[in-house]
């Protein structure tokens, strides 16, 4: 499921809002997630999961390709945390065929 | 940030009432929910895709006794933030001597 599918999916829950509204909704719930990550907060939503931004440190890395050293500088990363319900929802779901690899892709 | 702090955002941006913007984050959470449930993986863009990964049963150890046990197959959710995402957290730290974040 893509941003499309959920606000197809949530618009046809929600008959009475129109789905224009419902496409503006769903872009301010991410636009906010993103902004309060910036300013370092953490996000809790409760039964889904938490969202935190932690700091990973620098450290001299190396080029795979050359093998040269390469100073890779700290950064800011979001990680997840699986809140309880939903942990025990995806262990309980049913095994879908594996589909292939197009994480990278799709991450942009 | 939690629920209600999205609702307040919805509410101040883009001047939805309180209680139609309540409906619409829980709907949204609830939706996400029931597609990984599903075993479906989420992809949001811009901000990161959710994924259901099969973990295969193992060997593990209970760290205090030093006891082996049995971890049983089992399906976790891992998420995957998005570059655009991952650039944002970082845009304000100009460090002179770094480049662009790596992979």
């Amino acid at each position: 499921m893509t941003k499309s599918g959920l606000i197809e999916d949530v618009a046809r829950r929600t008959p009475h809002i129109s789905k224009k509204d419902t496409e503006v909704v769903v872009n301010t719930i991410f636009d906010s997630m993103i902004e309060a990550l910036k300013e370092g907060d953490r996000i809790e939503i409760r039964g889904f999961g938490s969202f935190q931004v932690k700091i990973r440190e620098a450290r001299e890395g190396r080029n795979p390709k050359t093998g040269e050293p390469v100073h890779i500088s700290a950064k800011r990363t979001p990680f997840f945390k699986v809140g309880k319900e939903l942990k025990e929802m995806v262990d309980r779901s049913p095994d879908l065929p594996e589909e292939a690899e197009d994480d990278e892709a799709a991450s942009v | 940030m939690t629920k209600a702090e999205i609702v307040e955002q919805i509410y101040e941006r883009v001047g939805f009432s309180k209680k139609e913007a309540a409906e619409l984050v829980e709907k949204v959470f609830d939706v996400i929910k029931e597609t990984l449930a599903r075993g479906e993986k989420v992809k949001i863009s811009g901000f990161g895709n959710f994924v259901v990964r099969h973990k295969n049963a193992r060997k593990g150890r209970n760290p205090q006794t030093g006891q082996e046990i049995l971890l049983e197959a089992r399906k976790v959710l891992t998420f995957k933030p998005s570059l655009v995402l991952k650039n944002v957290l970082n845009e304000e730290t100009p460090d002179p001597s770094s480049q662009t974040p790596q992979e």
